[in-house]
C-alpha cells in the first residue's frame, strides 16, 4: 500500500493547473467543442494505454478497441444490474478490463511480435460481436448508459455536453497523472529495459514474463476507463461502437505522437479529433461530393501516419534518431 | 593490373577505431597473409573492403575498381568475393544449395556447371555430401563449402576471414593446400586473414602484420617468419 | 453424415481463400520479416482493376490474370518505395515501424480506392455455376464455383512450392529471407529478390480477392475481414512456412465451418479467435512454425 502512495506523489500540480485551465476553457466554447473535448479525453486515455503497452513494454496490441468494449460493457451492466453510481461504474470498467487484460496478458507473454498482433487482431474482430449473441448484453441494439444530469448548482445553462466534458476531462487528467507515475516508477524502467533487450533484462533479474503481464493488465485497465468514458459520450453501448477501425485508430493516435511519449498522447488525441473536422471543411471546399467526404478523413490519417513513421520514428516530440551504422 | 591497394584506410567499430590509416598492397596472383591477434582489426578491415561496413577515410582499390562504399553483391559480380566467418554457409540449406547460391547471379549455365565440377575435384569430400544439410557437416567440410561457394562466382580476388578457426591442424593444412592450388592453378589473388600466423605465413608469398588496427610490418612471408623479434612480439611463436 | 460432409466442404472452400491470403502474408513475412497489413489494400485495388476489366470486357477469365498481374506490380512498388527504406531503420521502434507503415498504407489505398470508385457496393458475376452439386436427391452446398476456388488455391500453392523449392529464383528468395547478409556476399541482389517476393505475394492476394468477391460485394473495405482471417490462418500455420499457410487456412476454414454449423451460426468472429487461441496455447509458434528467439 505504501508503494501505491509513493507512486501517486508525483507532480500533481501540473495536472491541477491543467484541470483549471480546461474548466475555464470549457465555459467559453460551444456545444460541439465540448463534445469534441470529451472525445479527445477518451482518446487521450486510450492512447495512454497503448503508450504503456507498446511504447514502454514493447508489446503490440491491435485489439484495444475490444478491451475498451469490455470496460464499456462493464460500466453499463454494473449500472443496470447493480445500480452503481457513475464513479463506481468507472471503477467497474477499470477492474473488469484489467482482469480481462491479465488473462490476455498471460497468453500474450508467450507470443512474440506478429503472433501477438494476430491474436489481438482476432480479438478486436471477435469480441464485440459476442455481444450480439447474448441477450443479457443487449444484442445488436445495445444497452443505454444513463448519465445523470448536471447538478442544479451549476446553473440551468449548463448543458449535457459540457457536463460530459467535465467528467471525461477530469477522469482523463486523473488517469494520465496516474499513468505518468506508473511509467516513471521502477516498473516503467523495467518495461523499457525489457523492450530494448529482453535477454539482458532477464539477466539483470527482471522477471520478463511477469513484467509483461503486469503491463498488459495495467494497459487494459486504462483502456477500460477509456471504454467507459466512450460509452458515456454515446449514452449507449453497442457492439458496433467498437469496430476493428477503433483499434487501428488508437494505435494510429499513439504512433502519430510518438508511441513512447505520454505527453504525445494529448497531441495524438487532438489530431484524431481534428482530422474529421479538417477533412469536412476541406471536402466542402473540394465540392462536397459524397465519396470525397467519406474517404478524405481516412486519406489524411493514412498520409500522416506514413509520414510520421518514415520521418519521425520516435514521434514529432523527439529529435530524429541518428542512424548509427 | 595493380592488385589490391589499400591506402590510409580508417574504419571505426562503434566508438573504437578498429583500423587506423592502414596501407598495404596485395600483388595480383599472390597469396598474402594478413595476420594479427584477436581484436587487431582484421575482420573489420575485410568488412570495410567488401561493403559490409562503411569506412571513414582512405581508399581501397582492386585494380581500377573502388571497393569502399560498394555493395557486396556488386563486388561479387566484379570478381571480389569475401568468405566471411559465419556468413558463408547457410546451415539449414543443403551443400548443393549453398554452392548453387554462389552461382545464382551468373548467366552462363554451362560455365556454372563446370565450376561446380571443378570445385568437387578440389574438394572431393563434398561429392557424397551434396544433398546433406550443411549443419551436419564437420568444420572442415563446412569451410570447403564456404570456399566452394565463393569459387562458384569465379572470383579474381578472394578475401578469406580466418578459415582455420576451430579446425584441427591437419584439416587446416588441407585447406591451406587448396588455397595454394587456387593461387597457382587458377591464378587467383588471395588475401588470407588469419590468427594462426605460422600456418598462414608458411603457405603465403607475402605477409602483412597488423596490431591494434595499425600496420606493424609487411614483407615476404619467409622474411617475416625468420624475424625473431617480430615472431615474439606479434606472432606468438 | 451429409451434414458433416457439407460442413467440411464449405469449410474447405472458405479455407482455400484464407489459405491464399495467408500465403501472401507468409511470403512477405519470409522475405522481409514484415507483417503486411497493406495486403488487403493491395488485394482490393487489384480486385477493382479486375472489376474494371469485367465492366469493359465482361470476361472473368481475363480479369483474373490481369488482376494478378496488377497485384504483382503493386506489391513490387510497395516494397521498392516504402519497405526498403524502413528495413534499414534502427532504434527502439524499428520493429514496429514497418508494421505501422503497412497499416497506414492500408488506410491510404482504401481511401484512394473509395475516392476513385466510390464506396457503394459493386458486384462481380461468377464465371461458373453457384448451385450446389446434386447427388440423387441431395444437394450439397458445394458448387462448381467452390470447386474453382479450391482448385485455384491448390494450383497457386503448388506453383509457389515448386518455385521456392526447385528453382534458382526460389533459392535466392529463401536465402534473401533467411540469411540476407550471406546471400549478399554470395552475389545475390537481396533487395531486388525481396521485391520479387512482394510481387508474388501481391499476385496471390489479388487472386484471393477476385475469387472471394463474387460471393460478397466489392467495396473499399470489403477485404479487411479477409485480411484478419488470412492473418489468423497464417499465424495458425506458423508464419515461417508456406505449407503452413495452406494448412492454417484449411484448419481455420474447417474449424469455423464446424463451429458455425454445430455450435451457433452467429459466432463467426469469436470462433476465429477461439481456433487461434487453441492452436497458440499448444504451439505458440504456430503449427509448422519454428521456435526462434524473440528477436528473430
Amino acid at each position: 500500500m505504501h508503494k501505491v502512495f509513493a507512486l501517486l506523489r508525483k507532480r500533481p500540480v501540473v495536472f491541477i493547473l491543467a484541470g483549471i485551465a480546461l474548466y475555464l476553457l470549457s465555459n467559453h466554447v460551444d456545444e460541439l467543442r465540448n463534445f469534441q473535448g470529451a472525445t479527445a479525453a477518451v482518446y487521450i486515455v486510450a492512447i495512454a494505454s497503448i503508450v504503456l503497452l507498446t511504447g514502454y513494454s514493447g508489446q503490440i496490441s491491435l485489439g484495444h478497441g475490444a478491451i475498451m468494449a469490455v470496460g464499456g460493457y462493464a460500466a453499463v451492466l454494473s449500472q443496470k444490474y447493480w445500480h452503481f453510481n457513475l464513479l463506481l461504474t468507472f471503477v467497474a470498467a477499470v477492474l473488469a478490463a484489467a482482469v480481462f487484460g491479465a488473462i490476455l496478458g498471460f497468453a500474450a507473454a508467450r507470443l512474440s511480435g506478429p503472433y501477438l498482433a494476430g491474436t489481438t487482431l482476432a480479438l478486436a474482430v471477435g469480441l464485440p460481436s459476442l455481444a450480439d449473441q447474448f441477450h443479457i448484453l443487449g444484442g445488436e441494439q445495445g444497452l443505454p448508459y444513463n448519465v445523470p444530469q448536471p447538478p442544479a448548482s451549476l446553473g440551468a445553462d449548463f448543458t449535457q455536453y459540457h457536463w460530459f466534458f467535465w467528467i471525461t476531462g477530469s477522469a482523463a487528467l486523473l488517469m494520465v497523472w496516474a499513468t505518468q507515475n506508473i511509467l516513471g516508477s521502477r516498473y516503467g524502467r523495467q518495461w523499457r529495459a525489457m523492450r530494448s533487450n529482453p535477454t539482458t533484462a532477464a539477466l539483470a533479474g527482471i522477471h520478463v514474463g511477469r513484467s509483461k503481464v503486469l503491463a498488459f493488465t495495467l494497459s487494459s485497465g486504462i483502456a477500460g476507463l477509456a471504454g467507459a468514458l466512450f460509452v458515456l459520450t454515446l449514452n449507449l453501448v453497442t457492439p458496433s461502437a467498437f469496430p476493428l477501425s477503433l483499434s487501428f485508430t488508437i494505435v494510429t493516435g499513439a504512433v502519430l505522437a510518438g508511441v513512447g511519449s505520454l505527453r504525445g498522447s494529448i497531441i495524438g488525441a487532438v489530431v484524431l479529433v481534428a482530422i474529421p473536422e479538417l477533412s469536412d471543411s476541406l471536402a466542402t471546399k473540394l465540392g462536397g461530393a459524397e465519396r470525397v467526404s467519406a474517404n478524405l478523413p481516412g486519406l489524411i490519417t493514412a498520409v500522416l501516419l506514413i509520414l510520421t513513421v518514415l520521418f519521425f520514428p520516435e514521434g514529432p516530440l523527439r529529435r530524429r534518431v541518428k542512424k548509427i551504422k | 593490373m595493380s592488385g589490391l591497394v589499400v591506402k590510409d584506410l580508417s574504419v571505426s567499430h562503434g566508438a573504437v577505431q578498429a583500423v587506423r590509416n592502414l596501407s598495404f598492397a596485395v600483388a595480383p596472383g599472390s597469396l598474402t597473409a594478413i595476420i594479427g591477434a584477436n581484436g587487431a582489426g582484421k575482420t573489420t578491415l575485410l568488412r570495410a573492403l567488401t561493403g559490409l561496413k562503411k569506412a571513414e577515410s582512405g581508399s581501397a582499390f582492386w585494380n581500377d575498381l573502388s571497393l569502399l562504399g560498394a555493395k557486396p553483391e556488386g563486388l561479387v559480380r566484379a570478381g571480389v568475393v569475401h568468405v566471411a566467418d559465419g556468413k558463408s554457409v547457410i546451415p539449414e540449406f543443403t551443400v548443393e544449395e549453398n554452392l548453387d547460391l554462389g552461382g545464382l547471379w551468373r548467366r552462363g549455365k554451362k560455365d556454372v556447371a563446370l565450376a561446380k565440377s571443378e570445385i568437387l575435384q578440389l574438394f572431393p569430400a563434398l561429392t557424397t555430401r551434396m544433398k546433406q544439410h550443411a549443419a551436419t557437416l564437420s568444420g572442415g567440410e563446412r569451410q570447403m563449402v564456404a570456399i566452394g561457394r565463393a569459387l562458384m562466382s569465379r572470383p579474381k580476388l578472394l578475401l578469406l576471414d580466418e578459415p582455420s578457426l576451430g579446425l584441427a591442424p591437419k584439416v587446416i593444412a588441407n585447406i591451406f593446400d587448396s588455397l595454394n592450388q587456387l593461387r597457382s592453378e587458377f591464378g587467383l589473388t588471395i588475401a588470407l586473414v588469419e590468427q594462426n600466423a605460422m600456418s598462414a605465413l608458411k603457405v603465403a608469398d607475402h605477409g602483412v602484420v597488423i596490431n591494434l588496427g595499425e600496420l606493424v610490418a609487411s614483407g615476404p612471408a619467409s622474411q617475416l617468419l625468420a624475424d625473431p623479434a617480430l615472431r615474439a612480439a606479434y606472432l606468438g611463436f | 453424415m451429409i451434414r458433416l460432409i457439407s460442413t467440411l466442404l464449405i469449410g474447405l472452400s472458405s479455407g482455400a481463400i484464407y489459405a491464399l491470403m495467408a500465403l501472401a502474408l507468409v511470403l512477405v513475412w519470409r522475405s522481409t520479416r514484415v507483417v503486411n497489413f497493406a495486403q488487403a489494400g493491395q488485394a482490393i485495388l487489384s480486385t477493382y482493376i479486375g472489376y474494371e476489366v469485367i465492366v469493359h470486357v465482361n470476361n472473368y477469365w481475363l480479369a483474373l490474370p490481369i488482376a494478378a498481374l496488377a497485384g504483382a506490380v503493386i506489391g513490387a512498388l510497395v516494397d521498392a518505395i516504402l519497405i526498403r527504406r524502413l528495413s534499414q531503420s534502427t532504434g527502439p521502434s524499428a520493429g514496429i515501424r514497418p508494421v505501422i507503415a503497412t497499416l497506414g498504407l492500408l488506410g491510404l489505398i482504401s481511401s484512394i480506392v473509395g475516392l476513385i470508385w466510390g464506396n457503394d457496393l459493386k458486384r462481380i458475376p461468377t464465371p461458373v455455376g453457384t448451385h450446389g452439386y446434386t447427388f440423387g436427391h441431395t444437394t450439397i452446398p458445394f458448387s462448381p464455383y467452390n470447386l474453382l476456388i479450391v482448385a485455384s488455391a491448390a494450383i497457386v500453392m503448388l506453383l509457389f512450392a515448386i518455385v521456392f523449392q526447385r528453382t534458382n529464383l526460389g533459392l535466392a528468395l529463401r536465402a534473401s529471407a533467411f540469411a540476407p547478409e550471406t546471400a549478399r556476399l554470395a552475389g545475390v541482389r537481396v533487395d531486388r529478390t525481396r521485391t520479387i517476393g512482394w510481387a508474388f505475394a501481391g499476385a496471390a492476394g489479388a487472386i484471393a480477392g477476385v475469387m472471394i468477391t463474387p460471393q460478397n460485394a466489392l467495396s473499399p473495405n470489403s477485404m479487411d475481414l479477409l485480411l484478419v482471417l488470412g492473418f489468423v490462418a497464417a499465424v495458425i500455420g506458423g508464419l515461417d512456412s508456406l505449407i503452413g499457410a495452406g494448412l492454417g487456412g484449411i484448419v481455420l476454414g474447417l474449424g469455423l465451418a464446424l463451429i458455425l454449423e454445430y455450435v451457433s451460426t452467429s459466432l463467426a468472429f469469436p470462433a476465429a479467435f477461439i481456433v487461434l487461441i487453441l492452436v497458440l496455447l499448444v504451439r505458440p509458434q504456430g503449427l509448422l512454425g519454428k521456435l526462434r528467439s524473440r528477436d528473430a
